[in-house]
């Protein structure tokens, strides 16, 4: 009988270990390293002047091909977000042009953007998208920086509840910006006319020649967006690739995550009131169970 | 549920409505004067937060159905819409989406409780079998309710497990057809899905009504698994067990708020914040977290229609578990060897929750075998023989015994190594 | 509940009063989002205030705009409209106020106190019968105005009640001229 046990209990402890072994799901999955982001941990919050810049660098560079479609021009005055005044807002939103309508002709027509707005997409539609990017579809930023994450794997997942780590799109968002190599690698070939990243999470390179090469990420359709001096910056900030790509990957959280600010204000408020009442009513369960055994 | 009642209506409206409809004497008997076991530990309390969870689940649903709308040109916009402009919309969503997944942590644990306690054993069979029966109707109502959002994880989800019916000979594609309402999953689909979602909630309220009347009416098993002999074994349900159960439900709570605001999408994945498109699949698709153990357990099978069997198996197997331990002995408390493998198998659960969650290649595809079989040997080989093999340690006669022996409040249930000297 | 306890009967009294307190207010936080979430949401609030261009609106015209939802009806009123209405004495009127967002809410329904400021012809008023919500409809009723089919209330060229069940004067909106041709409701 005893045997038999331990047999069954030397099974489930070999599945256990074995299962716990991330190496063999990894792959030549890219590792993404965790930045720090003032919205991060429990009192996070968005720094203004970044939003702002960030807008100000996806205005610039991304927005001819990439949208914000469930974003609307009233959001940039919103609590929690970049804080432009509502004229501002109103400005920003008139320099946009809106279809509307139909008139009383039956027609459509432009119009300048007004606060209720929501931002125009570039394209009107996917294969529109496609058909002038070369085939790549550049994906709406509304929602990116939620919906873009690294591989974490055993045990670090497990972890992250802990820490709060909830900034991979970000973290994933600026890696990709900031690294992009000077030059492709050779084993692509001579033939290879498109960009390389080692951070892309959607492709991976099939070539032969490289399969030795261990190249994590793979072809992706985006030229590298960002130089030196792209965007001019007036408020002193450093006008570089890194500063501008954390500028631009906290924009696209707040655009994914509007409320962010809001939440984790609540959120203290809300745990330090059940902490207090699960204390109370520790005592009070005490005192009604004192005259019991139990 | 009620005749446990002494309440006597005192003045004369109560006397007029006693008479008339005995609910006032019908919810003391069951929640006020009702004889409780007086030694449950914190793992009883499940039951509890459980109902709380089902309660707040089906408000925030109700709330959350009054801005979303389930059409699939429009369903992802009007979640967004939720998250980004109803007033405390974001709140609302991730206190319910999050609160999915505090539901399953809760019913596992409680189910497990009844596992190790043998809350399943005669005379709790039909409390347990509608246990299960709520534990499929809440597998359902999850499995809709993440189609709702319309992404891609809900899209291909829905697609994946539509498809599961297909196995069945004859008339799968038929059933199939038949649940998408077209010949892909499609806007037919989400409308009922959201119809069925908002639907079963309400079942399960009912069945859980029966679940309790059951258990109400054989008496609460207890850590020691003894029936309740005199007057000294039980105390009355309020005020003991209603502080305890609202002490654990906040305790709870704090749980929930954790995950609800500060790591909301933590047990969600990426891609479901990418809008359906029935035209690209996700590279890794995955259920939601609850489901792993599940799916691992159906892509352990190389057949179709096997893997489809098995999984289902896996659930089916719970309503016979009563006849399958045939320990004359009720609570693992006082099993040793079953103790052991209650912890394996405990073990082999989570491990093919990690295995669901794994590409199925290589040795994951082996490992989900092991398991597999493990989890079905569990219940057809090593309960039905334990009973025979192992040696009991000795049964307290009476609760208010055990009480007196181990001293006060020891938290029975963590009890893995101990229990040797 | 339990009588054992005498000793420190203030105490535990204390620890029963707090914990339920607690309890109340924490209830009561709890039910305020799921009251709020009913309110117009960020979407809607955003729409409460739009632009009309009136240019094209000739003289013995009108046109019906939506704002909030509703029916806002924008007319060009004729002289004879405008000198109809103001013959008429305040006195003679079920409904002697003004009920124009733009002033005080005491001001007299007379005429000028109903349209535009400055611009007398223009008369804006939300299109609802303030008797139970119907869109009333435009040229008839015995007045030479607005007539609600639902329950026959009249109103007249100044869109005050006249005849019928209806209580009040259609209402008039906040509006305001931005430039020579293009009216800001709301």
């Amino acid at each position: 009988m005893s045997t038999m046990i331990k047999m069954v209990r030397s099974f489930a402890t070999v599945a256990a270990l074995a299962a716990a072994t991330p190496a063999l799901a990894a792959g030549n999955a890219p590792h993404i390293e965790r930045e720090q982001w003032s919205f991060s941990g429990p009192f996070g919050f968005f720094d203004r002047g970044q939003l702002q810049r960030g807008f100000k660098v996806y205005q610039e560079v991304c927005a001819s091909c990439h949208g914000v479609r469930q974003l609307a021009f009233r959001n940039l005055a919103d609590y929690g977000g970049p804080s432009f005044t509502e004229d501002q807002a109103k400005q920003i939103a008139s320099e946009y042009t809106v279809v509307d309508g139909p008139n009383s002709d039956g027609d459509m027509y432009d119009r300048p953007g007004i606060l209720a707005d929501k931002f125009p997409s570039p394209f009107p539609n996917e294969e529109a998208a496609r058909a002038s990017n070369g085939g790549a579809y550049p994906p709406d930023f509304s929602l990116l920086a939620k919906a873009r994450a690294g591989h974490r794997g055993f045990p670090w997942f497990v972890f992250d509840a802990f820490t709060q780590y909830q900034e991979q799109g970000p973290d994933y968002i600026y890696a990709l910006l900031t690294s992009y190599p000077e030059e492709n690698p050779a084993c692509l070939g001579e033939d290879f006319s498109g960009y390389y990243n080692p951070k892309f999470l959607g492709g991976s390179v099939t070539a032969e020649e490289c399969a030795h090469e261990h190249l994590t990420g793979g072809p992706i359709g985006m030229a590298p967006p960002l130089s030196e001096e792209i965007v001019e910056y007036t408020d002193g900030t450093p006008m570089t690739v890194d500063q501008y790509a954390r500028d631009v990957s906290a924009f696209m959280m707040w655009a994914a995550e509007p409320h962010l600010e809001e939440r984790k204000k609540i959120g203290f408020r809300v745990m330090i009131f059940l902490i207090f009442f699960a204390g109370l009513l520790y005592f009070t369960k005490k005192k009604i169970w004192s005259n019991v055994d139990h | 549920m009620a005749g446990h009642s002494n309440y006597v209506p005192q003045s004369a409206a109560a006397k007029w409505l006693e008479s008339r409809l005995p609910v006032i004497s019908l919810v003391r008997g069951s929640f006020v004067d009702f004889p409780t076991p007086k030694n449950l530990n914190y793992w009883w309390a499940f039951g509890g937060i459980l109902f709380f969870v089902l309660i707040a689940q089906i408000i925030t649903g109700i709330v959350l159905a009054m801005h979303y709308t389930p059409n699939a040109g429009l369903a992802f916009d009007s979640v967004e819409h939720i998250m980004r402009d109803v007033n405390f919309g974001w709140m609302l969503r991730y206190l319910h989406t999050n609160g999915a997944s505090m539901f399953f942590i809760a019913v596992y644990i409680h189910i497990f409780r009844g596992l190790y306690y043998g809350s399943y054993k005669a005379p709790r069979e039909i409390s347990w079998i509608l246990g299960v029966i709520i534990f499929l109707i809440m597998m359902g109502t999850a499995f809709m309710g993440y189609v709702l959002p319309w992404g891609q994880m809900s899209f291909w989800g829905a697609t994946v497990i539509t498809n599961l019916f297909s196995a069945i000979p004859m008339v799968g594609e038929a059933i199939r057809t038949w649940l998408w309402g077209g010949f892909a999953v499609d806007n037919a689909t989400l409308n009922r899905f959201f119809s069925l979602h908002y639907l079963l909630p309400f079942m399960i309220f009912g069945v859980v009504i029966l679940h309790v009347w059951a258990f109400h009416t054989t008496g609460n098993n207890n850590p020691t698994g003894v029936q309740p002999k005199t007057k000294q074994d039980t105390i009355p349900f309020h005020p003991y067990y209603t502080v305890k159960d609202l002490f654990a439900i906040v305790v709870f709570m704090i749980f929930f708020s954790w995950f609800a605001f500060y790591v909301p999408n933590y047990m969600g994945h990426p891609d479901n914040y990418i809008e359906a498109n029935p035209l690209v699949t996700p590279a890794h698709i995955v259920p939601e977290w609850y489901f792993l153990p599940f799916y691992a357990i159906l892509r352990a099978v190389p057949d179709k229609l096997g893997g489809v069997v098995a999984m289902f198996g896996a659930i089916a197997i719970l309503f016979v578990l009563p006849w399958l331990d045939t320990s004359k002995v009720r609570s693992g408390t006082y099993r040793p060897l079953f103790k052991q493998f209650f912890w394996i198998f405990a073990l082999n659960a989570v491990a093919l929750g990690y295995l669901g969650a794994m590409p199925a290649e290589g040795t994951y595809v082996l490992l989900s075998r092991i398991c597999t079989i493990y989890y079905f040997a569990h219940f057809l080989i090593i309960l039905p023989m334990l009973g025979f093999l192992e040696k009991p340690r000795p049964v307290p006669t009476s609760i208010s015994e055990a009480v007196l022996k181990s001293g006060a409040g020891k938290p029975a249930g963590a009890t893995a190594a101990p229990d040797t000297k | 509940m339990v009588h054992s306890e005498q000793a420190e009967p203030t105490r535990r009294d204390f620890l029963y009063i707090a914990t339920g307190a607690m309890g109340v207010v924490g209830a009561g936080a709890l039910v305020w989002p799921f009251v709020d979430q009913m309110n117009p949401d960020a979407s809607a609030l955003a729409l409460a205030s739009i632009e009309v261009d009136v240019s094209a609106v000739e003289e013995g015209q009108s046109i019906t705009v939506k704002w909030r939802g509703k029916p806002v009806f924008i007319r060009n009123r004729t002289e004879t409209e405008v000198d109809e209405a103001k013959a008429v004495p305040v006195d003679d009127l079920p409904d002697p106020l003004a009920r124009n967002a733009n002033l005080p809410a005491d001001a007299q329904a007379t005429d000028p106190n109903r349209g535009v400021a400055g611009q007398e012809n223009w008369l804006v008023q939300v299109g609802i019968c303030t008797h139970l919500g119907c869109v009333p409809i435009g040229d008839s009723g015995d007045f030479g105005g607005w007539f609600c089919p639902c329950h026959g209330s009249h109103y007249d060229t100044a869109g005050r009640i006249r005849k019928g069940p209806a209580p009040e004067n259609l209402l008039i909106p906040p509006l305001e001229f931005v430039s020579g041709s293009t009216i800001k409701i709301g």
